[in-house]
């Protein structure tokens, strides 16, 4: 999984909240942090691998190498300071580029709830934009960790279907003529670019 | 594109600070940087924006005496010493009123220059100022302030700077010989250098064979990537996997370094290694996992965990407070780290003034040492409240402190003593020999971190951002 988003949006942050539910302040991000996390689905063990990368400008020349490859790819942004939610559609045509349609999962991830006040971004906006690019999306603090495990586990749980989706579809494509479209049955009308791949 | 991203992240409360207050004003040190255009990219205390119209002031002077083809280096006042350094398109700028010699504040802006130099390449700051005189560098910047922050705080709190030195934690040399062997057998194929360092200081150090007959590593990169290590989060991050240029070895590319903590959650003990290849992740990991390994089969971190510096009365000279001592005599094929050993500051200097009063005691007998009009090689001052000595031979330099009282005969007999305990401690008190491995599959191109890197910096994403 890879974190992406502009600096000072709170990757690190809940990063620090998906291993130990707990909130520190943390420095920018120096290059990329490496940390690995395993979420227990009801019956499977997912071992995470988590790329934190720095949102600084000056270190988005490595980046992609921490995406290529990512079965997910979270975009977080900021909703008190619209910029961040700018910087995150252009980490997504970057995105895009990059990755095989269906192969990742794509959330986008709106932190600092908590600062209702001062939200430069509305859900609406954060929504509208997910549905449009086929991303799923959420909206999190990790300051108070709102929606956070939640985030987790959803990501987990799409991984795992992404996955599945894409081992069936190598042995279909192998040995049975069965379509088995169990798995995108589950899946809502928004979240439908998770599994494009397969039959 | 211009506006880029300005906000200040709340933890910087430096940058708060009220420019037109007396207490600015007051700082022992400001330091800022800024373009050949005269654009702000930095200051220690306050907000660049807050201050341009004073950088402002700087760069009109800095041009000014350019264009008599007369570069400004110093400008001295009352109570202040104002000294520019221009390097490429970066013009730094020095305000102190810390007594300093223009020599020391300049060496101490060129540590500035090469954190920065360090975080992007010397050649991107080239290329973004040949295609756009007045770019604003704090794009590239911005959350690097607290980095630069904290060197300045290092280079007035820790002589290794002033010493160009690196300061190593003493060790049984049984103990620094078996760290340095797990270090030397977990490698991987593009690793150049394995540092181990605990407490801030250097444990042990494993340099790439081809690599060092090149160049050497010099104390500043050390002290750099150090102090980088200081700054970032690693202690929570678990592993950091980051681009980093060594200034002095070679200010044109970049290194990859991984940074971990081998001691959660205490994280004392963190272990650096530099690949020249931005794809080892994995497998630099990996060699991270082995040294893990061997460490806890020799029990080595509850060992390193009992090391800790000395005691002067270790020493056993009566009225010696404090000293320094930088060996020159170690043979050149080692490619020797510059280092130095000094013990822990104790009473009367336990005070954060008091030791910077000291540290200001020692500066001063260096400033004369290695003034560059009238060097001296020995100097014994007596100050209000103790007594020094400073003497440079070519086999080492020696600033020495001791109670007001002593004579002059009595301190040479001191140092005397003093140096036959260095030697007769030395083993302990630094990395004698620093071990080496191979792993350059092929060493005729791996000269200098490697060709493929040095493309790599000239096609980094930065023009694309322009
Ligand atoms: N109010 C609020 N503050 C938050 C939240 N998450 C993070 N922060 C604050 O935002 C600051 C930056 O958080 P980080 O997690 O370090 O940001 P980042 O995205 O990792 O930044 P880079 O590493 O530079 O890319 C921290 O000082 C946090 O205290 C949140 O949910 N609510
Ligand atoms: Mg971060």
């Amino acid at each position: 999984m890879v974190l992406l988003g502009s600096s000072g949006v709170g990757k690190s942050c809940l990063a620090l909240r998906f291993g130990k539910d707990e909130f520190r302040s943390t420095s920018p991000t120096v290059g990329c942090a490496y940390l690995t996390r395993m979420v227990h689905l009801s019956d499977v063990n997912l071992r995470f691998e988590i790329w934190d990368t720095a949102g600084q400008e000056k270190y988005h020349s490595v980046t992609p190498l921490y995406y290529r490859g990512a079965h997910a790819a979270i975009l977080v942004y900021d909703i008190s300071k619209r910029e961040t939610f700018l910087r995150a559609q252009v980490w997504l045509r970057e995105l895009e580029k990059q990755v095989v349609p269906g192969s990742s999962v794509l959330w986008l991830v709106g932190n600092k709830g908590d600062l209702a006040e001062e939200r430069q971004v509305s859900v609406q906006e954060g929504e509208e934009l997910a549905r449009d690019r086929g991303l799923y999306f959420s909206e999190t603090s990790a300051m108070s960790g709102f929606q956070v495990s939640e985030l987790l586990a959803a990501i987990a749980l799409r991984v795992y279907e992404c996955l599945g989706a894409q081992q069936e579809g190598l042995s279909e494509w192998r040995e049975t003529p069965l379509v088995n479209l169990h798995h995108r049955d589950t899946f809502s009308s928004s979240a439908a670019s998770c599994c494009r791949v397969g039959p | 594109m211009e506006a880029g991203t300005q906000e200040m992240p709340a933890f910087m409360t430096n940058r708060d600070e009220d420019v037109t207050s007396d207490s600015w004003r007051q700082h022992r040190k400001h330091v800022f940087v800024l373009s050949e255009a005269g654009k702000p990219i930095y200051s220690r205390y306050g907000s660049e924006e807050a201050l341009s119209s004073t950088m402002g002031v700087m760069m009109a002077l800095v041009s000014f005496v350019q264009s008599g083809d007369n570069i400004i280096r110093s400008v001295y006042s009352e109570l202040h010493t104002v000294v520019f350094l221009q390097k490429g398109p970066l013009v730094l700028v020095c305000v102190s009123n810390s007594r300093q010699s223009e020599e020391q504040l300049r060496g101490e802006l060129l540590y500035v220059y090469y954190q920065i130099i360090s975080m992007l390449t010397q050649a991107s700051i080239s290329r973004i100022f040949e295609h756009k005189k007045n770019y604003d560098l704090r794009r590239l910047l911005a959350g690097s302030e607290k980095i630069l922050d904290g060197l300045l705080n290092l280079v007035d709190s820790d002589p290794s700077f002033l010493l160009t030195a690196i300061h190593c934690l003493p060790l049984a040399s049984s103990l620094r010989d078996s760290l340095s062997q797990i270090l030397q057998k977990a490698i991987t194929p593009n690793l150049v250098f394995s540092i181990l360092v605990a407490k801030n200081q250097l444990l042990t150090i494993v340099q790439e064979k081809t690599v060092i007959e090149d160049a050497r590593l010099e104390p500043a990169d050390v002290h750099l990537l150090l102090n980088l290590i200081g700054a970032s989060s690693a202690f929570q991050a678990g592993e950091i996997w980051t681009p980093i240029c060594l200034p002095l070895f070679n200010p044109d590319c970049y290194f990859y370094a991984y940074i971990s903590y081998l001691d959660p959650p205490e994280c004392t003990v963190c272990l650096l290694l530099l690949s020249t290849d931005k794809e080892a992740f994995y497998a630099v990991a990996d060699c991270k996992r082995k040294i893990e390994e061997a460490m806890v089969a020799q029990n080595a971190l509850s060992l390193i965990a009992k090391a800790h510096s000395y005691s002067v009365s270790q020493v056993g000279v009566s009225d010696l407070r404090h000293f320094m001592y930088k060996p020159f005599d170690v043979p050149d094929t080692y490619r020797q780290l510059t280092q130095f050993t000094s013990p822990e500051m104790e009473a009367p200097y336990s005070s954060e003034e008091e030791k910077m009063r000291l540290l200001d005691l020692y500066r001063y007998m260096h400033s004369r040492i290695h003034s560059s009009t009238r060097p001296l090689k020995l100097i014994y001052h007596v100050a209000e409240r103790e007594t020094l000595l400073a003497w440079v031979t070519s086999k080492f330099e020696l600033y020495t402190c001791f109670s007001p009282l002593v004579t002059k005969a009595c301190a040479i007999t001191a140092i005397t003593k003093l140096l036959r305990w260095i030697k007769k401690e030395e083993e302990r008190l630094f990395i004698r020999y620093p071990p080496k491995y191979s792993t350059t599959p092929n060493p005729s191109k791996s000269s200098r971190g490697g060709k493929s890197d040095q493309q790599d910096s000239t096609e980094n994403g930065f023009l694309t951002l322009l």
